[in-house]
């Protein structure tokens, strides 16, 4: 056996560059050309809404207020021990007189109550009634008899401790109340009572109707799709345009059009009457519900189930089936073993795209859903606009992005994301 | 159970259309006989596939009546129909492995695992795949994966197979390598094969017989030889092989034999009469370049003429020359490239002349 003459010779161009050197030089030309050409794009993207939603999802732990406008208080209160029963020493209450009154003169002491009455209720009410009353506070023997007289609440342990706990720079308070946690007086963390526990129960209704829809959107939107495949060019065209009409429309529209059907007097339960299916007095409640909710969004989302569904089956030969059938298999056999595997990257596609989609859906579960067909968006609006806690919406933003991711990777893991097809 | 030398395929006044405006297939009557290797052969859109589709069950005829193995199956449904086909873009199930696509026509006839796993080990064998049973199609060379198109086709012991230009997406190489492997399985087998190409070349290595369709008529039914050497008319004479083509005016005519006067002054030239419709009537007269003898002696054929040297191409074995004769400067004589031959030059006029037998007479095409 002879080896290969192997050398080690580093190969060069005619005018004796190195062959590398000079492929990276024109290489670099075409890198930066491209570079240009989505620069635009990505500047815009990055300013409209990387760093918004970032700074969004930096809220969810942000607590910056608090250890900014207590700046005397919280130092001092390092050194007392929470755990026992005895209440902070005079300079502490010193200090926390000093702090409000700086934070009433600049306005900002409001913000610090809201914040802080998001852990517990009262303490916005407790810094308002002692920002006012601080300001007409002379010279005293003692901040902490003071204080006691302008609220009792000084005098409660608890107050103290819960802002020795909120002291920190970030807080994970937010993310416990999104999964309906809190943090007990002893600092534990532990369920929220009962009646306040509402955003698992919405994070499982917007996944469990999010996946019917999705469900609802593969039934009608598979024989669509497959029709529109499986027709000459020509009609499949002009039917496409069909499925694109609503697109036409807005969404308010097409929301609207269906609280006209559905709503009691509305058109379906008319109808229903006129032909005497139902009673006058037992009309359907088919709107401001789940009923309504699932209706109007699976009409909505169909498109984007048909679309990826449509752009897998035209890309199908017809003699796949055909093949199947001359080999002996009945139409159904040769649907499910031969037709519906090769489908399945469109049902991935749309599935995850209508999935997506659906779990982040906000106007038409607001103006449809009611109350009981709401989704977890309508519930960060709300605390966005509302209640304006944005730090527990963004906490519920946050986990709603994670949740999303998780499903991504997960969808990945069973079906392979190289296996999905846009077109 | 249908006698064994009764046909296999047959059509009866087969009529296809699929818009209600023009007929695809104008009339067919064909039997296929047991065992038999036909070709379909014909330009793009002279109906090809329809009728392959019309056999398998694919596409309905819209008038007339196919038999298969003498039962009428135009309300046979496709799946019961045991014919195998090879597809042009082979069809193969992407999603299965090479063995689950050979198992595929098995476990829908709920074959048992162990004579489903024989066949499928015979099938590859067959097609000298053994190796690749766990591969998926997307895995293989187009060679490869033709061989397992025709294996599927094959494995669960049909009749008939229909063959749709499988071999069209291959290079010349390969395709000829193809051609004789499957002509090789189809004499082993002796399965009937009924096979549709536009290339005439493999038309004419492969079959018993061939179909030569345009317009969606069969202009000849014949075997190889027969289809090459005795046209019977201007469509098939041209389509097959090469073809030097005269067209003129019957002057005189019987049954045997025929005088025609070539257009523009070409001349008298003596032609065996077999398609022509008589005195005074259109002809075109058909001649093969091999069979045109360069400067025979004066008097010994028939048809003898002066040709002057237009062009000459060297192919090896044999060289093309186009000459102008009769009028026509598109007229190509096959001189093999031995050492008697005399060498012509570009420009030089020289005697040719054929034999009577060699000229055919034929029907006028447009
Ligand atoms: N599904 C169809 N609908 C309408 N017309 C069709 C259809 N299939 C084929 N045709 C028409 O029928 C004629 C014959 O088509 P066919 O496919 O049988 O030709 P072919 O001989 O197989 O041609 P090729 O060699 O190109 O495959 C063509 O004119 C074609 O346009
Ligand atoms: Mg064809």
């Amino acid at each position: 056996m002879t080896t290969p003459n192997i050398t080690q010779e580093v190969l060069t161009t005619a005018d004796g560059v190195p062959l590398k050197t000079s492929l990276n030089h024109a290489l670099r030309r075409r890198k930066i050309r491209s570079l240009l050409l989505v620069a635009p794009l990505f500047f815009f993207i990055l300013l409209t809404f990387l760093i918004p939603i970032t700074d969004m999802l930096l809220r969810s732990v942000d607590n910056k207020i608090v250890p900014t406008l207590l700046h005397r208080t919280i130092p001092l209160l390092a050194g007392w021990d929470e755990t026992g029963q005895d209440l902070p020493d005079e300079p502490v209450f010193h200090a926390m007189v000093e702090d409000i009154k700086e934070g009433a003169a600049a306005k900002t002491i409001l913000r610090l109550g809201r914040r802080l009455n998001f852990e517990r209720a009262g303490m916005s009410s407790l810094f308002r009634k002692t920002s006012r009353r601080v300001k007409r506070l002379g010279q005293v023997d003692s901040y902490r008899e003071a204080m006691l007289k302008i609220d009792r609440q000084w005098g409660d342990i608890k107050t103290w401790r819960l802002i020795k706990r909120e002291s920190g720079t970030m807080t994970l308070s937010h993310f416990l109340s999104a999964v309906d946690r809190q943090r007990n007086d002893d600092g534990t963390i532990g369920l929220k009572p009962k009646y306040k526990r509402i955003y698992i129960k919405l994070f499982g209704r917007t996944m469990a109707l999010s996946l019917l829809i999705t469900a609802l959107t593969v039934l009608l939107g598979y024989p669509i799709a497959y029709l529109l495949a499986t027709l000459p060019t020509k009609t499949g065209n002009l039917l496409i345009i069909l499925v694109l009409l609503p697109f036409w429309t807005s969404l308010l529209v097409r929301t609207s059009a269906w609280i006209a059907l559905l709503q009691k007097e509305g058109v379906i339960n008319d109808l229903l009457v006129a032909l005497g299916i139902i009673a006058d007095n037992h009309r359907l409640t088919m709107i401001h519900n789940q009923i309504g909710t699932v209706v109007a969004m699976t009409h909505i989302l169909l498109p984007f189930m048909v679309l990826p569904l449509y752009s897998v089956m035209k890309t199908i030969p017809p003699s796949y089936v055909r093949a199947a059938r001359s080999l002996g298999a009945t139409r159904f056999t040769a649907f499910i073993q031969i037709y519906l595997p090769n489908s399945v990257p469109g049902i991935g596609a749309g599935g995850i795209l209508v999935f997506i989609l659906a779990i982040g859906y906000y106007i038409t579960p607001e103006l449809v859903g009611g109350t009981s067909g709401t989704f977890i968006s309508n519930m960060i609006a709300y605390h966005i606009q509302g209640s304006l806690n944005w730090g527990l919406g963004a906490a519920l933003g946050t986990l709603l992005l994670l949740l999303v991711l998780a499903l991504y990777i997960l969808y990945d893991k069973l079906v392979g994301i190289d296996n999905m097809k846009l077109g | 159970m249908a006698e064994n030398n009764d046909p296999l395929v047959r059509f009866v006044d087969i009529q296809k259309s699929y818009d209600g405006e023009t007929l695809v297939i104008k009339n067919l009557n064909m039997d296929v006989t047991r065992g038999e290797f036909l070709t379909m052969l014909g330009p793009s859109g002279s109906g090809k596939t329809t009728c392959l589709m019309m056999v398998a069950g694919f596409e309905p005829a819209t008038y007339g009546e196919i038999y298969l193995n003498g039962q009428p199956i135009n309300n046979v449904s496709p799946h019961k129909r045991g014919i195998g086909m090879v597809f042009q873009n082979y069809a193969l199930f992407p999603h299965k492995t090479v063995a689950e696509n050979l198992a595929f026509p098995l476990q829908v006839r709920k074959m048992d695992k162990e004579e489903c796993k024989r066949r499928i080990k015979r099938a590859l064998d067959m097609v000298q795949l053994a190796e690749f049973g766990d591969r998926r199609p997307g895995q293989l060379s187009g060679g490869q994966q033709q061989r397992v198109a025709v294996a599927r086709a094959l494995v669960f012991d049909p009749d008939l197979v229909l063959m749709d230009e499988p071999l069209g997406a291959l290079d010349k190489n390969l395709r000829e390598q193809m051609q004789f492997e499957i002509k090789h399985i189809h004499e082993e087998l002796g399965v009937t094969i009924i096979y549709v190409t536009h290339d005439q070349s493999e038309a004419l290595t492969m079959s018993n017989r061939i179909a030569v369709f345009d317009d969606g008529i069969i202009q000849q039914l014949a075997p190889p030889s027969v289809l090459y050497e005795k046209p019977e008319n201007a469509f098939v004479a041209q389509f097959i092989g090469e073809n030097n083509r005269l067209v003129g005016t019957i002057v005189a005519a019987d049954k045997e034999h025929c005088q025609v006067e070539v257009d523009n002054g070409g001349g008298l030239i003596h032609a065996k009469s077999v398609n022509i419709a008589g005195v005074g009537e259109r002809a075109t007269l058909s001649l093969r370049p091999e069979r045109v003898t360069m400067e025979p002696a004066e008097g010994s054929l028939p048809n003898i003429f002066d040709a002057r040297v237009q062009e000459l191409i060297y192919l090896g074995d044999h060289i093309r020359t186009r000459v102008t004769v009769c009028g026509n400067d598109d007229f190509v004589v096959k001189i093999s490239n031995s050492a008697r031959q005399t060498v012509f030059q570009k420009g030089e006029t020289v005697r040719i002349g054929w034999e009577v037998e060699d000229c055919r007479a034929l029907d006028p095409s447009d």
